[in-house]
């Protein structure tokens, strides 16, 4: 703390102090806030990793939830009700004081020392089963079956809610995830060099339409994908580039091109004049300069388009289930087609969407300053 | 010493120079630096187009043809530029860089444009003019209506909400210490995918039935039983199932809008708010009076960039729905009428209609633009 300039009275005294408080007070309440958004936004992600990891069965039986310790009422024992009480009116039970008729046992009673009573089944049993109220959930059973059964291409079983025994083909996300890296690589890189030519182009030399064409750059930033997805399917028609790599890579090329041109102008324009203009005056080409100078000063720039461009792609559904659709399935198409053909199957919907996940969310918490440029700068994309 | 043993090499290259400096061997070279880069870019096109390798040898090849025939073609277009005559290779150089950057980005979207519209006054099969037809579909079809209605909702609910929480999230974490590690938390959903997100909904929504006797599995329903309601098929409840949906995207989005207005409130000068304060306003006012005035040229372009994501937003209701119980929005109509029922007019011209909504953003860029004086 500074030394204040002038003594303090006691009056003012006193009234830094209640700010103090004041202070200590709503610092609580704001992170009190921000705990309660962080856990309202955590919480739905965490249910999808808990539930990933337990049994099948278990997963149909309870929430996930329930592997945290929690209270519960856990049967303990069983009364036989004397065949010879009359149902149809308050029934007197063994060990038990007071009466309780049919239908409030087939609801369940709570006693005052904390036993719970619930009749079994129908009328006829004379069944009433005892529960009391325990702590559980600190033994659960954790398996990554699951990520086997969802990675693998061979049929695999499982136990569903009744433990019937079920068989079934693989969703091959293995295959899937393979499929996301050979689309999602080279269309993260192709772009980045033909991108940087053309801002180093844009930034530097001078050239007649120049202006128009870096307008129709500005433009092309947020023309909607739907507008090129006709005469592109088209296009590879003729080509028969349908359902190939090549395809997707071309059009991801040509989607990330404007926010890759855009962004990159945007840094080298920036950089400082006097380097370029002493190169020019030691002779050197545009193409030394480009390849000497301004590629290696735009790394940082470079790399914040790389991650964006990376996520979008990894990301991406709609251009991917339009020219791979099932020829390659890549991750984001395996899932969706899983939650149509199995949207019970939590085990396996769980530990897919983790699956999806991994891959971004390693690039994300790694390079989150990066990512967050680039996506600063590329808040216009389309 | 050192120039014996570098004398053939020079002679040799001066020789390669001298041969350069005739027309006739300029213009074979030309020829030839132009028919290596047509077969290494066309040879690779076919391999990679008819190729089966396993995928990590496919990827590494693909890397190299793409980046490496970039340089390849980047390399010898500016040789052959370099070696015509006069004031042409500084006149034809700026276009050996921006070309194909400009040719991909005109065959991948400027020219797919103008087809598209072409497209959306002829039939489903693209062969007989239909007119306005089309488009006549595109407005006053029932379910386009609906499509319309529901995008306005996403629209209005999903940008307010992300730009409020993620301003008052921004606004909030600038005054604690732990500041980075709830922005990280809210920002997480922007590394998932929104099919990813679709399942992690989905499975809060998730809903068993009442009457089966089973426990419900879904959070949201779970917390409704407990508190003494029913259990419902949230997905199906229209209309509030829309809402049910924008949450979704709200939860995915809230982070980027935070993202950028934390970014611009810091940029906001303490002296300002500070002088505020000393002539006695609350902390309410400086907020309203000094704070958001000073952001909001950032709150204009967030909103934006919210509002055309959501106007074009279609995985999630894919995912959730596929578009029934009412949920139906333009993009989704947009896959269904080409992919689905074939219908490749009625589908560009709602691609269009999805142009015209976000020109208005792309005459505003382009107005920032000219201001900014970057030419």
């Amino acid at each position: 703390m500074a030394t204040p300039a002038i003594q303090p009275k006691h009056a003012v005294k006193s009234r830094t102090s209640g700010i103090k408080w004041h202070k200590v007070l709503s610092s609580l309440m704001i992170n009190g806030v921000l705990i309660l958004i962080c856990t309202i936004w955590i919480v739905p992600a965490l249910g999808i990793l808990i539930t990933s990891f337990r049994d099948s069965q278990d997963i149909f039986r309870t929430g996930w939830w329930t592997v945290f310790p929690h209270q519960e009422y856990v049967v303990s024992g069983q009364i036989h009700v004397d065949p010879n009480t009359d149902l149809n009116g308050p029934i007197a039970i063994r060990g038990v004081p007071g009466k309780y008729t049919f239908e409030q046992l087939k609801e369940g009673v709570t006693l005052s020392d904390g036993r719970k009573l619930i009749w079994y089944g129908n009328k006829r049993t004379r069944l009433i089963e005892v529960s009391t109220l325990q702590w559980v959930g600190f033994s659960t059973r954790f398996t990554l079956k699951n990520y086997q059964d969802v990675l693998s291409d061979k049929t695999v079983n499982y136990k569903d809610a009744n433990g019937n025994n079920i068989v079934r083909q693989g969703d091959n996300l293995s295959g899937a995830f393979l499929n996301s890296l050979a689309v999602t690589i080279p269309a993260t890189v192709i772009p980045i060099l033909i991108a940087a030519f053309a801002a180093f182009g844009f930034a530097w030399l001078k050239f007649r339409g120049r202006k128009f064409l870096f307008s129709i750059v500005v433009m092309l930033l947020v023309v909607p994908l739907q507008i090129a997805l006709i005469p592109i399917v088209q296009d590879y028609t003729r080509l028969d580039l349908n359902g190939s790599f090549l395809g997707i890579w071309l059009a991801h090329t040509g989607f990330g091109l404007p926010l890759a041109v855009y962004l990159l102008f945007n840094y080298i324009s920036q950089l400082p004049r006097e380097i370029l203009e002493s190169a020019y005056i030691d002779g050197a080409s545009n193409f030394t300069i480009f390849t000497q100078l301004i590629l290696p000063l735009s790394v940082p720039a470079l790399a914040s388009f790389a991650i964006f461009q990376f996520m979008w792609v990894w990301n991406d559904y709609l251009v991917a289930l339009v020219f791979l659709g099932n020829h390659h399935t890549v991750l984001t198409v395996a899932l969706a087609n899983m939650v149509g053909e199995k949207g019970q199957d939590w085990h396996l919907l769980t530990a897919g969407a983790f699956i999806s996940m991994i891959m971004p969310m390693t690039v994300f918490f790694a390079l989150q300053r990066y990512f967050v440029r680039g996506m600063t700068a590329g808040s216009v994309k389309g | 010493m050192e120039s014996i043993s570098s004398q053939p090499h020079k002679n040799f290259s001066d020789m390669i120079s001298d041969w350069l400096k005739t027309a006739v061997g300029r213009i074979i070279a030309s020829i030839c630096a132009l028919l290596v880069m047509v077969i290494v870019l066309y040879g690779g096109f076919i391999f990679l187009r008819d190729t089966d390798l396993p995928q990590p040898l496919m990827i590494i090849i693909a890397i190299l043809w793409g980046v490496g025939g970039a340089a390849l073609d980047y390399y010898l277009t500016n040789f052959v530029v370099e070696m015509l005559p006069g004031e042409w290779p500084r006149r034809l150089q700026p276009f050996v860089f921006v070309g194909p950057a400009v040719f991909l980005m005109a065959w991948a979207l400027a020219i797919p444009t103008v087809r598209t519209l072409a497209l959306s006054f002829f039939d489903a099969n693209s062969i007989n003019f239909v007119g306005f037809r089309n488009y006549v579909f595109a407005f006053t079809d029932r379910i386009m209506l609906e499509a319309f209605r529901n995008n306005l909702l996403w629209l209005v609910v999903g940008t307010s909400f992300c730009v409020s929480f993620g301003l008052l999230i921004a606004v909030l974490a600038n005054r604690t210490r732990l500041e980075s590690l709830y922005k990280s938390l809210i920002f997480m959903p922007q590394a998932i995918s929104f099919v990813g997100a679709g399942v992690i909904w989905k499975f809060i929504y998730a809903y068993r039935g009442s009457g089966t006797g089973l426990p419900e599995i879904g959070l949201l329903n779970a917390i409704v039983v407990a508190l003494g309601g029913t259990a419902q098929p949230w997905l199906q409840l229209f209309p509030w199932n829309n809402l049910f949906l924008i949450v979704i995207f709200i939860w995915m989005q809230t982070g980027y809008a935070m993202v950028i207005l934390s970014s611009a409130i810091k940029d906001v000068p303490a002296e300002l708010e500070e002088a505020a304060r000393i002539d006695g306003a609350t902390e309410v006012q400086v907020f309203f009076h000094i704070v958001i005035p000073y952001i909001q040229g950032t709150l204009i372009t967030v909103s934006t960039t919210i509002v055309i994501f959501s106007l074009k937003l279609f995985d999630i209701v894919r995912v959730m729905t596929g578009g029934n119980y009412g949920t139906n929005v333009i993009a989704n109509e947009f896959y269904l009428e080409r992919f689905t029922y074939g219908q490749a007019g009625r589908a560009s011209a709602i691609a269009i209609v999805l142009l015209i909504l976000v020109i208005p953003v792309i005459v505003y860029n382009l107005r920032q633009f000219r201001e900014s004086k970057a030419f």
